[in-house]
């Protein structure tokens, strides 16, 4: 590898003098490759970690990284109680993040508040807008191109006619936001690692029609108060969260109409388009009695192959539509948006699941067949191996997942069990783990805030980076979620993003977050450019910097740069772009040290 | 990794890319000097996943057959000439009819550089999207354990490289499957954006960067950064970003319109590029689907327009491009409980452009009576998706060893369709 990168360079240079082209060859393509060192941080090890880089991994792996000041205070207490009081979040103050959050008023509202402030105007106005354009008699038919552009102009004037606080973006803005500060500032880090697991886990796509004004509440009240539990008990949750059986399509799926009931119309409510057709203009807000319909199998299908079984767990299509049946009712109330069982519409016969009789029954038919699902061997080892991805490497040794699963299994699905099965595991602080694994987008951005000592009030130019780099929040659309794997996360666009970010950040660049290093920098450490990078290189990563890049680092400074401090570009600092706004040497360093390789790694 | 012939896609592509950002010219030396290693490739692959799974029934339409009408009472796609015109379905061959928000695709169909396959897919069972994608991706439907895309290794297969940095790109913020692997590949969402941002310190803090990951970092962020810096280089000095459509083409807003003018950006800048990708989703039409109105409708009608003004776009150069789109899956036959479809086999893909044999729909129609359904409720599959990509990547692309390219698959010329002449 190095000969094939390095030749290159001196080829360049060649190349550039045959061609005889008159251009200014800068200093640092000129410059001759420095000679190989070590690779500090990034050769696979086998030697024991110290015990400050058992507590950096703990922080890393179990939390979105250190603050300033937190790799002391875990040493000062031990790292194993430190771990055993992250297994107990309820025993930790987190009296600090309230005042935080306290600005965004949608975390706190209910699923029918955040319809009638959210998604009410915008569908009053899209009936208006119906209404108007019904009244002026459109009837000449349109090319393609003119229908596109007419719903364009259509969805354009709707949305004027909503203020910008009433979008329904802006729910999502905020729980956002919240998951952001959340891991940034929460005392109660490995929480927050497993809510972000979690919800990837159960993943729902909040742009989904009704699922933006759902989501907090799935958030909320359906995963964050389960997580520490039992799995059956947040799988059952979730199969009953109205923003699950909306995303998969389960609140539509109803018996087919030979095995239900005629009985009368009924008046509809707020959350009825989650499964009824819209009612025909000018007619009664009603359901026909006699209302056609049918299984729908997506929920079905995913519960098994992404939220239990996994897809090699063994079961079939007709597994599939059998469960499907028996969720047959499992839908939402109309007024309130809540989980509501539609006897009426559920199918009566006997179904079998997984070689298993449910007998003809209402609701508890569901629930039967969740724990059937939830205690399967298969489920056990699939949610062992998500988790030791996560905690543990892209490619967990089949050992640690047997290990896992078996406490899984031995302690009935409990949660906390098996997360402790992981951190006590010899693999958990294996040599060959440490910064083994690639950060998320999420995690990255956070642990850059946290490591920087950054104040921030997570404004949408933060979201749009963390998305810029793949993964924005709540808006994955497949109901697999992200990938835990560097695989999905490193690629060109995605580290050329990071890159940027990290330059931003350290430079204050970032509209609504802000650092101070020269708080965190000795005055003495400052003055110096090696001080200086030794300094930044322990306060931001935990001093594990290999040669190289501190060489780099070392020779950027000696170019004389960090010596402007006019605006980038003659751009001004705007709410779209990241513009570096300091240029001192502090800022340059950590910029490159937070968008180094060794930051990238946890 | 170190054979002969990467270790001078590596010098060609490293020393042209710093001649290029030193001496700022323009793309034509970069060709130029490409051609005194390997002639570079003029033809480009532009490959897109439609991902979700489209309801090929409702794209093209088997509108001869009855049961269709039956299994689809409320969302089926009118007949050509049923009286309401708007909503029929146009008329592709007597039999089949094209969805009519995918009208303008039709002008494409009509002068024979537009063609469709129907009935094919992956003769993997599997319903899961994405198991299903990744088997598309990696080539090799059943085997999990595969490594790479089938892209990927059929650029390494091509004897006809040029080396360029930007030989594979994919427009979207992760790397798909299909070009994950040793040919290496750029991944992005935004060409005019593509580089390090610092301000005046830009060029310095890329330099650094670029030190950094080549001198510390082996393996994935390694190769990675490496590529990025490649692609940076070029692209700074080629600046594709400022070519407007041309020919009055007119993209519809949106992500999918957005990759596919980029992706016309970057052919008509002449960076090196040979394989393109971009997906669009949102076809999992499990409720609601609709049938010429509706959802799916919307979603074809940007689909139709991208694909369309990207043609326009690009004019005569798109003799040199063929664009090829597929999808996981198809969808049940019969319409389910919520006017919409669940998951299903056999689809339909779509080919544009230089090479294709157009005006036809081809593959054999299993038909869509019980007996010849798959499972009693799928189109089956009667055309293996890697047999439409070995037609076009043989016949277009170059590569003469199939073998590497879908490993365990026995390319058989009685199994080509033919849709594809050079």
């Amino acid at each position: 590898m190095k000969t094939i990168f390095r030749r290159p360079r001196a080829l360049a240079v060649l190349v550039l003098l045959a061609l005889s082209v008159e251009a200014p060859v800068s200093p640092a393509l000129a410059q001759t490759a420095p000679t190989p060192k070590t690779k500090a941080s990034t050769a696979p090890r086998s030697t024991p970690m110290t015990g400050r880089e058992k507590t950096l991994h703990a922080l890393n792996r179990l939390g979105f990284g250190p603050r300033p000041g937190d790799v002391e205070r875990v040493e000062r207490m031990g790292v194993s109680a430190w771990i055993e009081e992250q297994l107990a979040p309820d025993s930790i103050s987190d009296a600090r993040l309230s005042p935080r959050l306290a600005p965004f008023s949608t975390l706190t509202m209910s699923s029918e508040t955040l319809y009638d402030t959210f998604e009410r105007p915008i569908r009053e106005a899209r009936r208006q807008k119906k209404a108007a354009a019904g009244a002026a008699g459109q009837t000449t038919a349109m090319s393609a191109s003119e229908t596109a552009k007419a719903d364009a102009d259509a969805f354009e004037e709707i949305r004027n006619r909503i203020p910008p606080e009433k979008r329904p973006r802006r729910v999502i803005e905020e729980l956002s936001a919240a998951r952001v500060l959340r891991a940034a500032y929460s005392e109660r880090q490995l929480n927050e690692v497993l809510v972000d697991f979690w919800m990837n886990h159960f993943n729902v796509y909040a742009a989904k029609g009704l699922d933006r004004v759902l989501i907090t509440s799935f958030e909320r009240d359906v995963v964050r108060p389960r997580i520490w539990g039992r799995f059956e008990d947040l799988l059952l949750a979730t199969a009953k969260s109205p923003a699950m059986l909306f995303y998969l399509d389960n609140a539509r799926s109803v018996a087919d109409p030979e095995h239900r009931p005629a009985l009368p119309a009924r008046r509809l409510g707020r959350f009825a388009s989650a499964f009824a057709r819209p009612a025909t203009p000018g007619g009664a807000d009603s359901i026909p009695a006699k209302r056609k319909g049918g299984l729908n199998e997506n929920y079905a299908r995913e519960i098994m192959e992404l939220h239990t079984l996994g897809v090699d767990g063994g079961y079939s299509q007709r597994d599939v539509t059998e469960l499907a049946r028996v969720l047959t009712g499992w839908s939402i109330d109309p007024q309130r948006g809540e989980f509501r069982f539609r006897e009426r519409v559920h199918d009566a016969g006997t179904k079998t699941v997984l070689g298993r009789t449910i007998p003809a029954g209402g609701i508890e038919e569901g629930e039967q067949a969740i724990l059937i699902l939830a205690r399967q061997p298969a489920t056990a080892r699939h949610i062992a191996r998500e988790l030791c991805e996560r905690f543990v490497s892209d490619a967990p040794s089949q050992a640690l997942v047997d290990r896992v699963a078996a406490r899984f299994t031995s302690s009935r699905g409990d949660l906390r069990e098996t997360v402790r099965a992981i951190v006590e595991s010899p693999d958990f602080f294996a040599p060959e783990t440490y910064r083994a694994k690639v950060k998320s987008p999420f995690e990255y951005v956070v642990s850059a805030i946290r490591a920087s000592g950054g104040e921030t009030e997570v404004r949408p130019p933060l979201l749009r980076e963390i998305a810029r780099m793949g993964e924005p929040l709540y808006l994955c659309q497949p109901p697999t979620g992200y990938s835990d794997a560097a695989t999905a996360w490193v690629n060109t666009g995605a580290l050329v993003a990071r890159m940027n970010f990290a330059i931003a950040l350290a430079a204050n660049g970032v509209p609504g977050t802000r650092v101070d290093l020269a708080r965190l920098v000795d005055a003495k450490d400052a003055a110096d450019p090696k001080r200086s990078i030794d300094a930044l290189a322990r306060l931001l990563i935990g001093g594990d910097l290999s040669e190289e890049t501190r060489a780099t680092i070392l020779r950027r400074l000696g170019d004389g740069a960090g010596a402007e401090r006019r605006p980038a570009d003659g751009a001004a600092p705007g709410e779209d772009t990241l513009v570096p706004v300091d240029r001192t040497p502090l800022s340059l360093i950590a910029g490159l040290i937070l968008g180094s390789p060794e930051f990238q790694r946890q | 990794m170190t054979s002969p012939n990467s270790m001078n896609r590596r010098m060609l592509l490293k020393t042209t890319g710093m001649a290029l950002v030193a001496g700022g010219f323009l793309p034509r030396v970069f060709v130029r000097m490409a051609k005194a290693g390997t002639p570079p490739s003029k033809r480009v692959l532009v490959a897109i996943f439609q991902r979700g799974a489209v309801d090929g029934l409702n794209v093209v339409v088997p509108c001869g057959e009855k049961i269709y009408y039956d299994a689809r009472p409320s969302i089926a796609v009118p007949r050509p000439g049923s009286s309401d015109a708007a909503a029929a379905a146009l008329d592709l061959d007597g039999f089949f009819g094209l969805h009519p928000s995918m009208a303008p695709i039709l002008p494409y169909f009509r002068d024979g550089s537009a063609a469709f396959v129907h009935a094919a897919g992956s003769p993997d069972v599997t319903r899961s999207h994405f198991d299903a994608q990744d088997f598309m991706e990696s080539g090799t439907p059943g085997v999990k354990s595969t490594a790479d895309g089938f892209l990927s290794r059929a650029l390494v297969a091509n004897k006809g490289e040029n080396g360029s940095p930007l030989r594979a790109v994919a427009l979207s913020p992760t790397l798909p499957r299909m070009l994950s692997g040793a040919a290496g590949a750029v991944s992005m969402t935004n060409v005019g954006e593509f580089g390090i941002r610092a301000g005046a310190g830009s060029a310095a803090a890329s330099e650094s960067f670029e030190s950094m990951y080549a001198d510390a970092v082996s393996g994935t962020l390694g190769g990675t950064a490496r590529e990025s810096f490649d692609a940076v280089r070029i692209l700074k000095s080629a600046d594709p970003a400022k070519l407007a459509p041309a020919n009055g083409a007119e993209y519809p807003k949106g992500p999918f319109g957005n990759s596919l003018k980029q992706i016309a950006q970057l052919i008509r800048s002449n960076v090196g590029l040979e394989v393109a990708f971009a997906d669009v989703g949102g076809w999992d039409t499990h409720a609601g689907e609709g049938g010429a109105q509706g959802q799916l409708s919307n979603r074809l009608r940007d689909y139709a327009l991208s694909i369309a003004a990207f043609a326009k776009d690009l004019g005569s150069r798109m003799g040199d491009v063929t664009l090829v789109t597929m999808s996981e899956f198809g969808r049940t036959v019969r319409e389910n409980g919520n006017r919409g479809t669940d998951h299903g086999h056999a689809n339909v893909m779509l080919l544009l452009g230089g090479g294709v044999k157009g005006g036809k729909v081809y593959g054999k129609w299993p038909g869509l009576d019980a007996s010849h359904l798959y499972e009693n409720r799928d189109v089956a599959v009667t055309t293996d998706f890697r047999d439409v990509f070995a037609e076009i990547l043989e016949k277009r692309m170059g590569v003469a060893d199939l073998s590497v390219v879908f490993p365990g698959y026995a390319i058989e010329e009685k199994k080509r369709l033919g849709v594809i002449t050079t």
